[in-house]
């Protein structure tokens, strides 16, 4: 859609709310370019990861809460986001800023919805996070493998199934099993689950959407701090 | 004593079959199967209905899955114990009783359709999806699906060939299996005290063993 603007000629300020705009309307190209010219413009990777991407992926986030964005457009965004952290996960791994903690993720056995997880694992990773994303169809025993083999502090299942969110439970019961419950925070999403479904598999907290989780995770992250 | 059935669009054709083949005094009110892509408007629109209609009908039955609603249809209707929801998730269930459980157990990667979704694939699902405008999000869609299970109910040639164009669309191999109308004819027929229909039952003798595969 820009193909008259010359991101050369632009102040920093206008491509930072020019990504916001590209993201939104899921421009990859564009996105990829914008970050590349702000990189050779010195800008840190955390910066145009924060103002731009996320500042960006924020938006796009309100509005499809809002009923005004669906889920199509918010795929394309992803689809942009994910082109444009690909540019920056190698340098932002080079800076070595200390990581907020890590989180397995996954969608739950029986169940192939991804679009949802996708975007939390983006947004967690955009926020600091290391994520270990175990995909879809998951069981119990590799959620408990990858929590142990990269020491997790978070467990986030995903399920858009009312037939396989079911099976949060089985994993929380194995991870109680194992003696990981207390080391891991467990968070929950997807479409047909609720605050009352998580009380009632004992997980730690249910999230709406991705700056919820975001958010919640953050904050679980503190308490483990103070603790 | 007419009853009114409030019904989800994507069940509306199917549901007034059962009516005629039955006789039951049901009247069909329906409420649109767009509401699928937007779950949270489902006990919403259903709630309107029931306002409307209260007062013309002694009895209403809620012909809908949860489908997805996060619980909200159920919990609407506890506010409205007089009103009943027949039981499901979805109407995928419904038609696939407890083989649904053991296709998905089977295989995660299964992709279904019905006749509402064959005869509405091309309009109502690819749009809602955004695969009319962004053709490219087709494999952002299906990169985990494996196969397609198409559950008929009214099994007809020109059917299978739009289900096999999907399939094609799709690149997935494709299976048939005819279920008829399954639980959903089970689960609204408990409300009219009918015996299980003749024709279904001639229709559908050994649903499990009538796989095939394409
Ligand atoms: C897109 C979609 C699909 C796509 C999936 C593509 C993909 N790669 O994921 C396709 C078309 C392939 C599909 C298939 C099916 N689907 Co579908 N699908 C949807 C739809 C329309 C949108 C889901 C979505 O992606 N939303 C967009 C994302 C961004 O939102 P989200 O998933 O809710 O995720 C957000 C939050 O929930 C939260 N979150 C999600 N996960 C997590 C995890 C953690 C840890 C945290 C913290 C937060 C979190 O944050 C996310 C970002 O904001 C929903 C309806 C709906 N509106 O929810 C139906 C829906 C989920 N599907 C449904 C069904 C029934 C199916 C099928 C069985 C249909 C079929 N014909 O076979 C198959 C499933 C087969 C299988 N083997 O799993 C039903 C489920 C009903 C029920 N009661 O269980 C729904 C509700 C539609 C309906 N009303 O009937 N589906």
């Amino acid at each position: 859609m820009n193909d008259e603007i010359n991101i050369q000629e632009l102040p920093t300020e206008e491509i930072l709310e020019l990504m916001q705009e590209d993201l939104y309307d899921g421009l990859a190209d564009e996105i990829v370019a914008e970050v590349k010219e702000l990189l050779k413009r010195g800008l840190a990777p955390y910066e145009i990861l924060s103002d731009g991407l996320i500042a960006g992926m924020d938006a796009v986030g309100d509005d499809f809460r809002d009923g005004i964005l669906f889920v199509p457009e918010v795929l394309m965004a992803a689809k942009a986001m994910k082109a444009g952290m690909e540019v920056l996960r190698p340098l932002l791994a080079e800076t070595g800023v200390e990581k907020t903690g890590t989180v397995v993720l996954g969608t739950v056995k029986g169940d192939i919805h991804d679009i949802g997880k996708n975007l939390v694992g983006m947004m967690l990773e955009g926020a600091g996070f290391e994520v270990v994303d175990l995909g879809t169809n998951t069981s119990a025993d590799d959620f408990l493998a990858a929590i142990k083999e990269h020491n997790a502090h978070i467990l986030g299942m995903s399920a858009l199934l009312t037939t396989t969110m079911t099976y949060m439970r089985v994993v929380i019961e194995a991870l109680k099993e194992a003696g990981l419950r207390e080391r891991v925070t467990v968070l929950v999403g997807g479409a047909p689950l609720n605050d009352a479904f998580a009380e009632d598999i004992e997980a730690d907290a249910y999230c709406r959407d991705a700056a919820i989780a975001v958010e919640t995770a953050k904050k679980y992250m503190q308490i483990r701090k103070a603790e | 004593m007419t009853t009114g059935l409030i019904v989800c669009g994507a069940l509306g054709r199917e549901v007034s079959q059962l009516i005629q083949l039955h006789g039951w005094d049901a009247e069909i009110i329906g409420v649109p199967a767009i509401d699928h892509v937007f779950p949270e408007r489902i006990a919403p629109h259903v709630e309107a209905r029931i306002r409307a209609l209260q007062d013309e009908y002694e009895r209403l039955v809620v012909v809908f899955g949860d489908c997805g609603s996060r619980g909200a249809l159920d919990e609407l209707l506890a506010r409205y114990p007089e009103i009943e929801r027949i039981e499901g998730p979805h109407c995928y269930e419904m038609y696939a009783g407890d083989d649904f459980a053991a296709l998905m157990e089977e295989e995660p990667g299964t992709f279904f359709l019905t006749d509402f979704m064959v005869r509405t694939f091309q309009g109502l699902i690819l749009k809602s999806m955004g695969l009319d405008r962004y053709p490219e999000l087709k494999d952002e869609y299906f990169r985990n699906y494996k196969r397609v299970v198409y559950l008929t109910q009214n099994d007809s040639p020109p059917y299978r060939q739009k289900a096999r164009e999907i399939a094609a669309y799709l690149g997935l191999p494709l299976e048939i299996r005819p279920t008829g109308w399954g639980e959903l004819e089970n689960r609204i027929r408990i409300h009219f005290n009918t015996t299980p229909s003749a024709l279904q039952g001639a229709q559908d003798a050994d649903p499990v063993n009538k796989t095939h595969p394409e």
